[in-house]
């Protein structure tokens, strides 16, 4: 029989590269991160370039998330009631990046001032070398707030503002305009939505090349197969050309999976569902290499099991790779 | 791969003779085109037309069984790479794999048949388990299939790269139609031998590539062997990916017979989770059975759920009929929650009032089977629809109060139901499921 050939497909586009972080000009990082960059499907090394490989980062909160999982909150211990040093200590379990939600900002939790959220930042930026990636409280006024404070305080320093949003981008994107940072442009699980906001965000007049692209994500259970499936369009897209959808993407697969019944609740659920601890960190890292397939280029995780599994896991995806 | 109608009616004898009940020869062919009639209508078709046609209309990838009755699962027959571009159609079996030296065979076995989880109101569970004659004798095995065909129904994979093991193993449960696994490049002749007399599927198995896959696959139809499934012996992640999406491509772009079959994955690992990731892999990813090696059910309940979430038809999502549901025996007192009719909201809404034990009235508004953020910010669940719906449920008559609890993440359409619904109490419910018994417990009670 004559040699199988293997079918290969003819890429014309390609994903813009993203790097977060600033070692120079105001920005105090140890190490920047570069994302973004395929010419061809995740992983597919046979057929094209994967030249940055997708990374993982590690969610930390202001306060004490006491509404987390308790699987979650025993992991961490007392870490939670520290935001440097958990983030310390998730770059040490290899977090690449680390993603700081400023949640006691929001008005219905502590509802603590910009000054304290870009104390905060400071003190995370201090602990750590990596980058940031600042995610707001998730109240509209607020986060405009509370992210144009921190985008002022931390100028230079290449953070990615989170969540911009139809709403809310021109602050957000005139934040980041003026003080050399990133957004993350979230848009509701549709391909058309998120080509949309990029062109908005890239309206405004920031560079292409600091845009990270949010598709929002669900959870294994709770929607997966939808952000799956628009993240393969979104790729697809890409590869052939379309410009407006060649940002790298992120998935805020922690926060999603983890609050979900299957891993909060340890009392009280059939018996077929299995180990509480166990389930919720394969709720978790399922749901993360499931987008990672997809075409995730930044996972944001909570567990430290799931942060160095995955790590594990992209190390396997990336073997082959020719770069 | 299908072929067009002009396709067609270039093989068919164009004299237009209308005995097949068509006026032309192209309208006959247009229909078969379209699977609406048969070529058998036609009296004049050649043999090697015929053959031709047939060849052509058979699946890129074959559709294998394995097992027989209730239990049996069907795989392969897929026809897209990627789920959007039409559907899934054949959820790969989930099977674990078991050892013929296990002294908790029978326990393990009784474990597989019997595991099965609710989600979405449907029942989910295990689809087979791989006997591995892991202790590498033929007696041992067969005492352990025995074991196996005792304590379960599901049906079989039989691992044994001897010969002599398989017959033995095949002499007792032959007629249940097992997947042989497998056929390499030095069994292949006993093996196929074996398949072909029981009639079972048999996995063909080589480590080198993918040319000599297609090579050993061939000689085994050759030998009388028609369902097969594919071992490209990848293990890891990232070779696994490779060869699996390598072969789906050829099967569907190609339409490369010989690897035109459904694959098996052996997701085993060390650890629990490390399988977890190799597992999730392979059902986003075109296996056609997945083989696990840890009866865990914090492994299992994701993966069974994983897999419902990949197949489900992304132009059907699950729905439920959107109407008054009553969850235990509400009464005029009891609280009345909305939501909308994507089956897993309202299984996730409904499962959580039950377990208060306290009777409700759960009111399922028709918002297109979406979920309530993706159907609020679609348009389909506003303020009016959610006074339509409770005015056209009748619901009103039978409340003595006149409070209704709207989903957390439709707070801000509080004020415009209460406007919509005059004389109506419009209270805030939470955001997730999971919230709902401390607030009927809490706010509600208290209000």
């Amino acid at each position: 029989m004559n040699t199988v050939e293997i079918p290969q497909e003819k890429w014309t586009g390609a994903v813009r590269t993203v790097t977060l972080g600033s070692t120079d000009e105001g920005g105090t990082r140890t190490s920047t991160v570069t994302v973004g960059g395929e010419t061809t499907l995740p992983f597919l090394h046979f057929e094209g370039q994967m030249p940055y490989r997708p990374v993982v980062a590690a969610e930390v909160t202001d306060e004490e998330p006491t509404d987390w999982s308790p699987e979650l909150l025993s992991a961490w211990g007392e870490l939670v009631r520290d935001p440097g040093a958990w983030a310390a200590k998730a770059v040490e379990l290899g977090a690449d990046l680390i993603a700081v939600k400023l949640r006691s900002c929001h008005p219905e939790r502590s509802n603590c001032s910009a000054n304290d959220a870009v104390a905060t930042v400071k003190k995370v930026l201090s602990a750590v070398g990596v980058p940031l990636i600042v995610y707001g409280p998730g109240a509209a006024e607020k986060d405009n707030e509370v992210l144009v404070a921190v985008a002022e305080a931390t100028k230079g320093e290449r953070l990615a503002l989170a969540n911009c949003e139809d709403k809310n981008y021109r602050t957000i994107v005139a934040a980041a305009l003026g003080n050399g940072h990133l957004v993350v442009g979230q848009s509701p699980i549709d391909v058309n939505l998120a080509k949309q906001l990029n062109i908005l965000i890239s309206d405004m007049g920031l560079p292409l090349d600091r845009v990270l692209m949010d598709p929002t994500t669900g959870a294994l259970g709770y929607g997966i197969e939808y952000t799956y499936s628009v993240m393969e369009r979104l790729r697809l897209a890409a590869l052939m050309g379309d410009a407006m959808t060649q940002q790298p993407m992120i998935c805020t697969v922690g926060e999603e999976s983890w609050r979900q019944k299957e891993s909060r609740a340890s009392e009280g659920v059939p018996e077929e569902w299995g180990d509480f601890a166990t389930r919720g960190v394969v709720w978790e890292a399922s749901t993360a290499l499931a987008v990672l397939e997809a075409g995730a280029d930044i996972v944001v995780l909570r567990h430290p099991k799931s942060i160095t599994l995955i790590k594990q896991g992209i190390d396997d995806l990336m073997k082959g790779a020719v770069n | 791969m299908a072929l067009t109608g002009l396709e067609i009616y270039k093989q068919l004898p164009k004299t237009n003779c209308k005995e097949c009940g068509f006026p032309t020869c192209l309208a006959f062919a247009m229909k078969l085109a379209q699977k609406g009639t048969e070529l058998s209508k036609c009296p004049y078709v050649t043999d090697e037309t015929r053959a031709a046609l047939d060849a052509a209309a058979a699946p890129p990838i074959r559709l294998v069984g394995v097992g027989v009755g209730e239990r049996r699962f069907e795989v392969g027959n897929e026809t897209v790479l990627f789920r959007h571009e039409k559907t899934f159609y054949h959820q790969p079996g989930l099977v674990v794999r078991l050892r013929d030296d296990d002294p908790q065979l029978a326990t393990l076995a009784k474990q597989v048949d019997g595991y099965a989880v609710e989600r979405v109101g449907m029942s989910l569970r295990l689809d087979g388990i791989a006997l591995e004659n892991h202790s590498g004798n033929a007696d041992t095995f067969a005492a352990a299939v025995r074991t196996v065909k005792d304590n379960s129904a599901v049906p079989l994979i039989i691992m044994s790269q001897d010969p002599a093991a398989v017959e033995a193993a095949l002499a007792i449960v032959g007629e249940e139609k097992p997947l042989v696994h497998a056929a390499t490049p030095s069994n292949w002749q006993a093996m196929a031998e074996l398949a072909a007399g029981y009639g079972c599927p048999l996995t063909v198995l080589d480590t080198g590539d993918l040319t000599g896959l297609a090579e050993l696959a061939s000689q085994v139809r050759e030998a009388g062997v028609e369902d097969l499934i594919l071992d490209p012996g990848a293990r890891e992640l990232n070779e696994m990916l490779t060869a699996f999406t390598q072969l789906r491509r050829l099967a569907l772009k190609k339409n490369f017979r010989p690897l035109g079959f459904p694959l098996i994955a052996f997701a085993g690992a060390d650890t629990v989770e490390e399988e977890a990731l190799r597992a999730t892999q392979a059902i986003a990813k075109y296996a056609g059975i997945v083989v696990l090696d840890h009866m865990e059910p914090a492994l299992l309940y994701p993966l069974i759920t994983l897999r419902q979430n990949i197949y489900t038809d992304p132009q059907k999502p699950i729905q439920v009929e959107p109407r008054l549901y009553e969850v235990g025996t509400p009464d005029e007192t009891s609280p009345l929650l909305i939501t909308t009719n994507f089956s897993l909201t309202f299984f996730s809404v409904s499962g959580e009032v039950e377990g208060t034990g306290k009777p409700a009235w759960l009111l399922v508004a028709d918002a297109d089977g979406q979920s309530v953020l993706t159907s609020w910010a679609a348009g389909k669940f506003d303020a009016l629809k959610i006074a339509k719906t409770v005015k056209e449920s009748g619901v009103e008559t039978k409340l003595a109060h006149h409070k209704l609890v709207i989903p957390g993440h439709v707070a801000s359409l509080s004020g415009e139901v209460e406007e919509e619904l005059p004389g109506w109490q419009v209270m805030v419910g939470p955001r997730e499921a999971v919230d709902i018994p401390t607030y009927l417990k809490t706010v509600w009670s208290q209000s």
